[in-house]
């Protein structure tokens, strides 16, 4: 067979033959609104947070102090052991610059780029990462390795929320050597 | 672990509150562009028919589904109908109670081996019974969009018409 | 082992694009129906039938797997929907190759269907919900960010430019100009991908695979039925599936070794020694154009960091030693996420008969291989073929 032989099914449409009415169609909003319990592992961490500390779980069998902190060890499969506060800072595993929101929609041109990364954090075992964002920093300063530390927000504004940590941002500012690197850096690059 | 930290006080659980934020926007597809198109400018019902299987689709199918034989032919049905089955409804969504009870029925087309699910209007509860005739009632035409709710529901046979 | 050996006798495809009129319903019966005619069964020797789809919040139908029965041929048959994200589609007939290697049916219908197209304001919107509820979302992630993290990962391990990484879109979309589904297939350059808008560094417009309406079948059936049934069957020599953590910000973005494992298992069961020689065509799974890439190293293809230097040196193209995508994949042919797998497999089920066409690969090929990858970025499913 080939597929060259066979009118294949499919009818393209634009999004303006929706838009017109050239075709009938219906529409839906659905109205889901969900509680998902937090659970014992996760309940007590969004309340740290609240606290302004990072906690995580230990698992004695495979030598691992985990974030997000979990109830069980999902490589031993055995219960986890002990609770173990992290520090607030960490190292940058990898991160991006982004310049569209969630649902894929444009951000505007006065809206900062955002800079979502997986930050492995301090005091937990390597290569732990949690999803968080990166603030009060140049994109270009940004590489990976690079030291962060967590911005909280102020205590009586925390509610027990990821987002109790506003972003992180270097642990340092940048150095004058640094500085003057990035400058040779971004002169070479406008030659090339 | 989790099983020797009980909760003792039932207020402390606590969770986290969201929602899935899309919506939706559904073609009707070939057949279905045909039958509310139908229902839309000619106020009548279209369906087709398999000759191999002797089986009639009300929606109307672009495939009989027992044979997979492609359906292309659409023949118009009419409107009127029998109760196949009913029920009376009391309740809204949100569990209270409704100002006067509505029925919603399964319709099955007059020489058909399809339905429609729709209101019941100017037929009570006490009145309604399996296997009674009804037929289509349609909003104006001018207001008719090309849906579901273009019919307004089945009520009693009337004369004239079929 | 004690199964039976299973053959692919039939395909059936329909176009892959933006936004169809069909539903999914009858998407699903126009490819369907196509897979039996081209190998003349009727839906009477079908013993029983499985579907891929991918979340019910794509197409906004809630159960979509009855749903789509009807449109599948599941009609009063055995019947089961399977569901492994975007790694569906490979998933969907090794699903299938359980029904007819252990004995239960000798012909089974694979059919995979997606319309991303009813959800708004953006099928990407949909993706939000894969990630945790408490932990992550309330960042409001993008999927995109994964993509771009796991790709800045990749780039910064091993020293790989974007330039390096557009070769693969610019590849994969001009095959796709051969393909009669594809929906993205365009002849563009290098520079065409890097100065296409960015989305999230280092991702930009030309490095993502389109979101698409579209549906894939295959008839597998048993040796005995196959060799009756066509004098060309393609065998399933081997099948592997494997899942990393959940927790993807703790993994090791830079590899993927869940596709190491999946493909694994399916070169031993294939008896597949050394895949780089054995493998004459393949067609790992590319949303993303670096995917390809990390895929290749995941089914050891190639040395850790060395797949974008095969493709820069022309090896991957469809004349080259080892063509990938020669469909033109994901990037050019469109990304209905269940379908896109089952449309590779239907690749190379076409190049093994030699009924590829204008995208044939030439030198005969005899062994080839399909991978998908999906879940919460951590699921790998692979299929190796044979003639």
């Amino acid at each position: 067979m080939k597929l060259e032989d066979y009118e294949l099914g499919g009818t393209p449409l634009r999004s303006s033959d929706i838009k017109k009415g050239n075709v009938l169609t219906t529409s839906w909003e659905p109205n889901l609104a969900y509680a998902w319990d937090d659970g014992v592992a996760i309940g007590r961490y969004l309340a740290e947070l609240k606290n302004g500390r990072i906690i995580g779980r230990t698992c004695y069998k495979c030598n691992r102090i985990m974030i997000p902190p979990r109830m069980f060890c999902e490589l031993c499969f055995r219960p986890s052991d002990e609770w173990v506060y992290c520090k607030d800072t960490g190292i940058v595993n990898t991160f991006s610059i982004c310049h569209i929101n969630w649902d894929a929609s444009r951000r505007g041109p006065n809206e900062p780029p955002l800079i979502p990364a997986v930050i492995e954090i301090d005091g937990a075992s390597k290569g732990m990462g949690i999803l968080h964002m990166l603030s009060e920093v140049d994109p270009d300063d940004i590489k990976v390795g690079l030291k962060v530390k967590a911005v909280w927000k102020n205590p009586g504004e925390r509610t027990g929320s990821i987002t109790d940590i506003l972003y992180f941002k270097p642990l340092r500012a940048p150095t004058k050597r640094a500085k003057a690197t990035k400058k040779r850096a971004k002169a070479t690059r406008k030659r090339k | 672990m989790a099983i020797t930290e009980k909760i003792t006080n039932t207020m402390k659980p606590t969770f986290w509150e969201g929602h899935i934020p899309v919506n939706y926007v559904y073609t009707y597809g070939h057949a279905g562009e045909k039958f509310f198109r139908a229902i839309k400018d000619k106020g009548t019902f279209l369906a087709t028919y398999c000759s191999a299987c002797d089986i009639s689709y009300v929606p109307p199918k672009i495939y009989c589904d027992r044979c997979f034989t492609k359906l292309d032919r659409y023949i118009d049905v009419g409107t009127r109908g029998f109760i196949e089955t009913f029920t009376v409804s009391f309740m809204n969504m949100d569990g209270s109670r409704k100002e006067r009870p509505r029925i919603l029925a399964m319709i099955r087309i007059v020489g058909t081996d399809g339905g429609l699910i729709h209101y019941i209007e100017g037929i009570g509860p006490d009145e309604i019974a399996l296997g009674m005739p009804v037929q289509a009632v349609f909003k104006p035409k001018g207001k008719r969009t090309g849906a579901i709710d273009d019919i307004i529901g089945f009520g009693p046979v009337t004369r004239g018409r079929k | 082992m004690g199964y039976r050996k299973v053959a692919i006798v039939g395909a059936g495809i329909t176009k892959f694009v933006r936004r169809a009129q069909e539903t999914a319903k009858e998407l699903a019966w126009q490819a369907t129906k196509m897979a039996l005619d081209s190998c003349e069964l009727t839906l009477d020797d079908v013993d029983c039938v499985t579907l891929g789809t991918a979340p019910d919040a794509f197409d906004g139908v809630h159960m979509k797997g009855e749903y789509l029965a009807d449109g599948a041929g599941a009609f009063r048959k055995p019947y089961m929907r399977h569901y492994v994200g975007g790694g569906t589609g490979i998933f969907s007939p090794i699903h299938g190759w359980f029904h007819v290697a252990s004995g239960m049916a000798d012909i089974c219908l694979v059919v995979t269907e997606e319309k991303m197209s009813s959800c708004y304001p953006h099928p990407q919107g949909a993706f939000i919900t894969i990630f945790d509820h408490t932990t992550e979302q309330p960042l409001k992630p993008t999927l995109i960010w994964i993509f771009a993290l796991e790709m800045n990962r990749y780039m910064s391990t091993y020293g790989i430019s974007k330039r390096d990484i557009a070769l693969v879109s610019v590849k994969n979309k001009k095959n796709a100009l051969d393909h009669p589904s594809a929906q993205l297939g365009g002849e563009i350059t290098v520079d065409d991908v890097l100065n296409s808008e960015v989305l999230a560094w280092p991702v930009n417009r030309l490095d993502v695979s389109p979101a698409s309406d579209g549906a894939a079948a295959i008839v597998l059936a048993s040796e005995r039925v196959a060799r009756r049934l066509t004098d060309k069957p393609v065998w399933i020599d081997g099948v592997g599936f494997s899942l990393d953590t959940a927790y993807w910000a703790t993994r090791d973005l830079c590899y993927p070794t869940y596709v190491e494992n999946a493909a694994r298992m399916a070169y031993d069961m294939a008896g597949i020694t050394e895949p780089h020689k054995e493998i004459h065509v393949a067609e790992p799974y590319d949303p993303f154009d670096y995917k390809e890439l990390h895929h290749m190293e995941g089914l050891m293809l190639c040395p850790k960091g060395e797949a974008a230097r095969m493709t820069a040196d022309g090896v991957t193209q469809r004349d080259g030693n080892l063509p990938t995508c020669p469909s033109g994949g994901a990037l050019g042919v469109g990304n209905p996420i269940a379908a896109t797998g089952l449309m590779k497999i239907i690749e190379i089920f076409l190049q093994l008969r030699g009924d590829a066409g204008k995208r044939q690969v030439p030198g005969k090929p005899r062994c080839g291989l399909a991978q998908a990858w999906g879940d919460l970025m951590q699921v790998g499913t692979v299929v190796v073929m044979r003639i």
